[in-house]
């Protein structure tokens, strides 16, 4: 799959985090491939077209002047190619110390729309796929009595809005499943970061959005999952301000919430 | 085979590195043959793991199959009338002299902890601080048996099979897996050694005793000050031991019983030394081992001689448990060069010295005399080795990784050598250089030859042959 040479194995002097990143080429997920790069991190970087996994890979790894990248295409939706997958990039890697899952598909409705092709896709990005490659790690992680696994889930999935139902229980529901996951394996050892992004300056948000309520560039929503990361927090919300948001959005009763117009 | 489940995080012997691995316990050699079976179809690499004794990466495979061999851990046969031990390779040193010295026998290589498993032993062809009389642990079996990744069963020694015998031993675990093996033994009269022990006062005089007193003695090994420079660069103590000859003692039934060579679990008869480690934790720093080096070596001027049981005199490094835990969360390395007797003086000195100037003192040195073996990857030159341990921090990592690079050329530059139970940071390159292009190229023919699809593979291997 991935012929370009591998990362130095790591010894006792030069050790060297191993993490793995679903959704790489998109926009926080290139930007976070390349703050883990140069926190010295080895890195499989999978997404579903080459081209732009290739571009990045070149990039990260001219910028550290090393092998420190490797790319894998790989379809989401085949999930039952996941745990072979995943056994061929740790071997590639030399171990594995983060998961990350980034990949997210988003479909904006008409208000009045229901359309079950597009949620169909979307619960099988934002959550079938992230349920199968966490959980196909989360073993490994718990025997090995360490890593971490984040998962970017949304401030969608806090609550079900007018605007978007089959968005909002994608990431509910990945949302949950990093919860649970967390409680599991916390026992072991193991940390579990969800992350929930609001606006960021990607290309599906700029197209759809008109209005960007305190968006960020993925560069700043990369340092802020960075160091939630460093310091193995449960839950952090990109920007901070929005947990002061969703704080007051989660508590807005239903019958005031039912009548709002986002 | 689920792997899934047996996904483990595993250290080297100094805490100071880890790597995750499917790590698959084997009590048989038909179910190795399987392994090598579900790794061809996968594509996961594996390598053997003996008691991970070894100060660096030699068993670890970070992301593939890691063998745990302790199951196979019985001695087969012991023939008390020829020395002949045959054991199966996950048998620990520990297992073998307990077995053997009661009977008047003794290992004739030992490492400096019982605790290795002898196909540990017999991949890194280990030696002891009698190196210099009875080489490696490797010129003393008698016959091995193997099985190679193309699922072949070879039995090798020195006639059948020679080069494989000479390559499997040393080979690092590259080329097969070693499932029985049989080791002459040597006999004893009794179970004390007779020590002399001795300061030296610097490096000339710790290398000229070496050198002079190997003749006389079975055993030399010397301790190295490493926190003292100037005048007293190099200075130390040496201990020379020699066996007993029949006669000489009195009751060797009693001195050879096990009883009266098991180390004692207590220092001044009261202090437990399991927990002796926790004690040493706060001195393991530049200053805390100036104090121990410096009151050691003071301890030691004294000249004496005095009688010691076997395993008391070998077995330093199992004296105090875990002695390895009271460097701290980064843990240790070691670092040993193997340098001719022509050059070592001026080689460890100017190391010695690069290591007070980059203020990374070791805190440990060790010095054995050594001579050549005819191994294919042999470690063993005709001079000396010093092995040096260094505490590793999240601060010096940087540093001293620099300066353990600049150690490898200065070895380099006086035709050392390395061994690799120990070194953790040599690379491909130095290794190339010191083993030759020759030597290289005759070993990756014989991996062709026995493993075709690349199936053994350690970290180890995969830094020091790229």
């Amino acid at each position: 799959m991935s012929d370009s040479p591998k990362p130095a194995p790591a010894t006792p002097l030069n050790p060297r985090r191993r993490g793995i990143i679903i959704g790489a080429s998109g926009g926080i997920g290139a930007a976070l491939s390349r703050k883990l790069a140069r926190e010295g991190f080895a890195l499989a970087l999978i997404d579903r077209n080459k081209t732009p996994l290739q571009i990045l890979c070149d990039e990260i790894n001219q910028a550290a002047g090393e092998p420190r990248a490797l790319i894998y295409e790989h379809d989401i939706t085949k999930y039952s190619t996941i745990p072979s997958l995943l056994q061929r990039v740790i071997a590639d890697l030399g171990g594995l110390d983060t998961l990350v899952y980034i990949a997210g598909l988003i479909y904006f409705p008409k208000i009045d729309e229901y359309n079950f092709a597009e949620d169909q896709k979307m619960v099988e990005v934002n959550l079938l796929g992230a349920m199968a490659w966490t959980g196909a790690v989360a073993p490994l992680f718990q025997n090995a009595k360490s890593g971490q696994i984040v998962g970017i889930s949304s401030v969608a999935g806090d609550r079900g809005r007018v605007g978007n139902p089959g968005y909002n229980a994608s990431k509910a529901g990945f949302t949950n499943y990093l919860e649970a996951l967390r409680n599991r394996l916390s026992r072991h050892g193991v940390s579990v970061l969800t992350v929930k992004p609001g606006f960021v300056k990607t290309a599906p948000t700029l197209e759809n959005v008109k209005k960007l309520m305190f968006a960020v560039e993925p560069n700043v929503a990369a340092d802020l999952i960075w160091d939630g990361m460093k310091k193995r927090r449960q839950t952090i919300y990109v920007s901070g301000i929005w947990k002061l948001i969703m704080l007051v959005i989660r508590h807005i009763p239903s019958f005031i919430f039912r009548r709002l117009s986002f | 085979m689920n792997i899934t489940k047996s996904f483990t995080q595993l250290e080297n012997f100094g805490h100071s590195h880890s790597a995750p691995a499917y790590f698959i316990k084997v009590n048989i050699p038909e179910e190795i043959a399987e392994v090598f079976a579900h790794a061809q179809k996968t594509g996961l690499k594996i390598t053997a793991r003996g008691a991970g004794r070894s100060y660096n990466d030699a068993a670890l495979s970070g992301g593939g199959i890691v063998l745990d061999m302790r199951g196979m851990n019985a001695i087969t046969r012991w023939d008390k009338s020829t020395g002949l031990i045959t054991a199966q390779p996950g048998v620990t040193l520990e297992q073998v002299w307990q077995k053997v010295e009661p009977d008047g026998w003794w290992p004739p290589v030992v490492s400096g902890t019982m605790r290795t498993t002898l196909g540990g032993c017999l991949s890194a062809n280990i030696h002891g601080k009698n190196n210099f009389k009875m080489g490696t642990i490797g010129e003393h079996v008698v016959e091995f048996t193997a099985t190679l990744p193309t699922g072949a069963e070879v039995t090798c020694s020195p006639q059948k099979n020679a080069d494989l015998f000479y390559s499997l031993i040393s080979g690092l675990g590259m080329l097969g897996i070693f499932t029985s093996i049989t080791l002459q033994m040597k006999r004893i009269h009794s179970g004390l050694v007779t020590v002399d022990a001795l300061p030296v006062h610097n490096l000339h005089e710790h290398i000229s005793a070496l050198l002079d007193g190997a003749p006389h003695n079975d055993y030399i090994v010397g301790w190295m000050d490493t926190l003292n420079g100037g005048k007293n660069l190099g200075r130390g103590q040496i201990h020379a031991a020699r066996y007993l000859h029949e006669g000489e003692d009195p009751d060797p039934q009693k001195t050879m019983k096990l009883e009266n060579q098991v180390l004692p679990p207590y220092i001044f008869g009261l202090f437990p030394k399991s927990i002796l480690y926790m004690f040493m934790r706060p001195f393991a720093n530049n200053l805390g081992w100036w104090g121990v080096n410096t009151a050691k070596y003071i301890a030691s001027l004294r000249t004496h001689t005095f009688r010691q049981p076997h395993a008391a005199f070998h077995f330093l490094l199992d004296y105090v448990p875990n002695w390895e835990l009271s460097y701290g969360r980064g843990g240790l390395i070691q670092y040993q060069s193997f340098i001719p007797k022509e050059t070592a003086e001026s080689a460890w000195s100017e190391m010695l010295k690069l290591s007070f100037k980059s203020r990374l003192p070791s805190y440990l040195g060790v010095t054995k005399r050594h001579r050549p073996d005819k191994f294919l990857l042999t470690h063993a030159v005709d001079g000396f080795s010093l092995a040096m341990d260094f505490k590793v921090t999240d601060r010096n990592r940087v540093r001293l990784s620099a300066m353990l690079q600049e150690f490898d050329k200065i070895v380099l530059q006086a035709g050392g050598r390395f061994y690799f139970a120990k070194n953790s940071e040599t690379t491909a390159d130095t290794t190339l250089a010191f083993y030759g292009k020759e030597t290289v190229a005759k070993f990756m023919k014989l991996k062709k030859r026995c493993d075709p699809h690349g199936l053994l593979e350690s970290d180890l291997s995969k830094r020091i042959f790229g």
